[in-house]
């Protein structure tokens, strides 16, 4: 029997920074059926050549076996790692938060955005910019309490990841 | 622009083709591609064939590279030239044909202005290619030429698009020689010696082993072939091959059973459902070939050779992956099976031959064919005289098909006995492959015998490349199996749909004789089996184009046929069997 168990991975993609090429990853994803929970991409090289790419997935292990052989076979790709299944790994996000309110909830959102060692980026007589940096668990959990203290809008930036060690993509 | 640059954009590509080898283009020009062909038209390196539709060039350039192994070229105008090509660039990705096609674009100050004649190319063929370019800069133009010939032929063969502003190959541009490899994209051709080993272990222990093999090994050249013929005679073992495979391992063997899948042999598809060890080599456990994945061949460790490691466990899940080229695995599979101390178990493999053997004995693919002057013609029939009256020339023989019935008649009655000369489009089934690939592949070999092998509803999607043959005199032979039905449409509704032939009825067809002539080529027809002979000793001896329509019985069926959702060991025989195709499920009926 095939296993049907999902699973979440975090793989980090390095590719040739040319033009079309998070088109190509985006699409393999829509086109072949495969989820994104969360993508960033950004240069990570001082000349610009070359760009990593964190895409949160979930699947079962032979989705998530065919995600990575599909990626790998992208011309522009240099190295997939699947940094769910290689090692331990540090895996982070940040959000910013806007929180309108006054009175009680007010002083509630702050001090429980104190409680999370989230940063107040901006503040008016009437709202809050937080900025909250962590692990997409600690963020969602955040987000639930805030929800119910006037959060009115949420900016995230997906996860970056890394591995742990000396080891490297 | 650079200052090291004297020669246009044009002179340039055209000069990096040359030393890519290039011989052939297919093209149709156009206003985008003008200082393209301004380049083509003072020099005589390049040969130019000048197609009738832009789907033709892309067919013909996949015909031209698999018949020679080279890569197909093709040279098509902005918008509409590009989007004309996109079928047969899925084509040729479905099918891994190395083809690189260049399309003009606007030039690159009005990209995105919806100018006249743009499409987004590079946007619309992305998933239709192995990789695409946008040539923006001058200095980019020659690297990309070559990057792409590489891309194309290398790992699992492809198509790659070129996509060429008009200011690129009008200014001037610097040339650049090929250079080796690619920053990342290195395929692993060698496999890995350690699972080789472990694929003897297992093969050696078989007792009910089969060999399956498929497009990769015609992929990996005629000696990957060889080293399969090799292997499969040295162990012993059956082999079947895919659609796609066909040629790879001679037909006339004892040791093959013929192709397997949706419609191939009762001995190939029980021979897989019944087999221990499974040996694949280069196929990919396609969906035409598995029939339903959870009744798989399930008592059987298998073992996949593929160059491209997103084929292995897509499908099905195997007990050793094996990343290579197939002719560099068979030739490690070859010498590691000798040199390996411990020997087969060669009275389990006589007791599974016998077993084969008695499942060859229901001859799955029998047909009953009238002799009476004047009955009806079976498409098996004519299939099977095309191939016992083409033994006698001594012209080398290719077939291409189109896709349908006359497609499965074809791969089932005519045998191949070398790689290469079969070519038909398995993996996105494109009906209208069949003519203009088989023009390229009479480019490829002027002297050889060329057939389509079509079906009326099929050629008619292309036939507008009979011009083609006409302008170059392409000796090219358009068999048609003229059941005026779009047959494997009409067997499907048939089977599944209650006989309700919905739009399936070829109606108003042309007559294919005066087609044939107002084409500048020979038409013939044969209506009644003893005309059959006749019209295809006329078809062979003729040195021009023919058109010969056969007309053929409307109701019938393809058989074997393994339904969709349905088992290997479910397969139906048909008609001639005294079988009925009842009992196809629900489940089934929502596949293709």
């Amino acid at each position: 029997m095939p296993d049907t168990t999902l699973r979440s991975a975090t793989i980090s993609v390095l590719v040739e920074n040319e033009p079309g090429i998070l088109a190509r990853v985006v699409g393999l994803f829509s086109g072949r059926g495969y989820n994104i929970d969360s993508l960033t991409v950004a240069p990570v090289e001082s000349q610009g050549s070359r760009s990593r790419i964190n895409i949160v997935t979930s699947g079962t292990e032979m989705v998530i076996e065919q995600i990575k052989a599909q990626l790998d076979r992208l011309v522009p790709v240099h190295r997939v790692a699947d940094l769910s299944r290689e090692g331990p790994h540090i895996a982070r996000e940040m959000a910013l938060i806007k929180v309108v309110g006054i009175g009680e909830k007010r002083v509630e959102a702050l001090r429980i955005a104190d409680a999370f060692r989230a940063r107040v980026m901006d503040a008016t007589q009437e709202s809050f910019v937080f900025e909250l940096t962590g692990a997409t668990e600690k963020l969602d959990a955040f987000l639930e309490l805030m929800r119910h203290l006037g959060m009115a809008e949420v900016s995230r930036t997906g996860v970056v990841a890394i591995a742990r060690g000396t080891r490297t993509i | 622009m650079p200052a090291d640059a004297t020669q246009s954009g044009a002179e340039v590509l055209l000069r990096a083709l040359k030393d890519q080898g290039v011989e052939v283009i297919f093209g149709y020009p156009g206003g985008a591609v003008l200082p393209i062909y301004d380049a083509l038209f003072q020099q005589n390196a390049i040969r130019h064939i000048l197609v009738r539709h832009e789907q033709g060039a892309v067919h013909a350039a996949e015909g031209y590279a698999r018949s020679t192994g080279k890569v197909g070229v093709v040279l098509v105008t902005s918008g509409p030239g590009a989007t004309n090509a996109v079928t047969g660039l899925t084509d040729a990705l479905m099918d891994s044909i190395p083809v690189v096609c260049l399309t003009g674009q606007v030039p690159t100050h009005l990209i995105g202005n919806d100018a006249f004649q743009e499409a987004d190319t590079t946007g619309i063929t992305r998933p239709a290619t192995k990789h695409n370019y946008l040539v923006k800069r001058p200095e980019d133009l020659a690297r990309s030429v070559h990057e792409a010939f590489y891309v194309a032929r290398s790992g699992r063969p492809g198509p790659v698009v070129i996509d060429l502003p008009k200011d690129i190959v009008i200014g001037k541009a610097p040339y650049v020689p090929p250079a080796s490899g690619h920053p990342s994209y290195r395929p692993q051709t060698e496999p890995d010696h350690g699972q080789i080993a472990k694929a003897v272990a297992l093969l050696k222990q078989a007792k009910r082993p089969m060999v399956y093999t498929g497009g990769g090994v015609i992929n990996a050249g005629p000696a990957a072939s060889a080293a399969l013929t090799e292997f499969v005679r040295m162990t012993g073992f059956p082999v079947t091959n895919t659609l796609m495979g066909l040629g790879a391992y001679p037909a006339s063997d004892p040791q093959f059973l013929g192709m397997l899948g949706m419609h191939g042999t009762y001995e190939a598809n029980l021979a897989m459902h019944g087999c221990d060890v499974l040996l694949n080599i280069g196929a990919r456990f396609d969906d035409r070939v598995t029939g339903r994945l959870n009744a798989f061949s399930q008592g059987s460790h298998k073992i996949h050779v593929d160059i491209d490691p997103s084929s292995i466990n897509k499908n099905v899940p195997v007990d050793v992956a094996i990343v290579g080229d197939a002719g560099r695995t068979l030739a490690a599979l070859v010498s590691a099976w000798k040199a390996d101390a411990n020997t087969p178990d060669t009275q389990a493999l006589t007791a599974w031959w016998r077993q084969i053997d008695a499942w060859r004995e229901r001859d799955s693919l029998k047909f009953v064919q009238d002799m009476t002057p004047g009955a009806i013609i079976k498409p098996q029939y004519a299939i099977q005289r095309l191939y016992e009256l083409t033994r006698s020339v001594s012209q080398e023989i290719f077939i291409t098909t189109e896709v349908g019935q006359h497609q499965m008649w074809a791969a089932q009655h005519f045998r191949f006995e070398q790689p290469n000369r079969w070519m038909t489009s398995g993996g996105l089934g494109t009906m209208g492959y069949g003519l203009p690939a088989a023009m390229g592949v009479q480019i490829a070999h002027p002297e050889a015998l060329v057939i389509d092998i079509a079906g009326e509803a099929s050629v008619l999607m292309n036939i507008q490349e009979m011009g083609t043959l006409a302008q170059y005199r392409l000796p090219v032979k358009v068999f048609i199996l003229n059941n005026q039905y779009m047959g494997m449409v009409r067997q499907w509704q048939e089977l599944l749909h209650g006989g309700r032939y919905s739009e399936s009825y070829s109606a108003a067809l042309p007559d294919f004789v005066k087609l044939a002539e107002s084409f500048h080529a020979v038409g013939l027809r044969a209506e009644k089996v003893e005309q059959v002979d006749d019209v295809i000793r006329e078809m062979l001896a003729c040195d021009r184009a023919v058109i010969a329509d056969i007309a053929v019985d409307p109701k019938e069926n393809c058989f074997p046929m393994i339904p969709s959702g349905a088992a290997h060991n479910e397969m139906i025989l048909g008609e001639d069997h005294g079988e009925s195709a009842a009992g196809i499920t629900d489940e089934g009926l929502v596949l293709v």
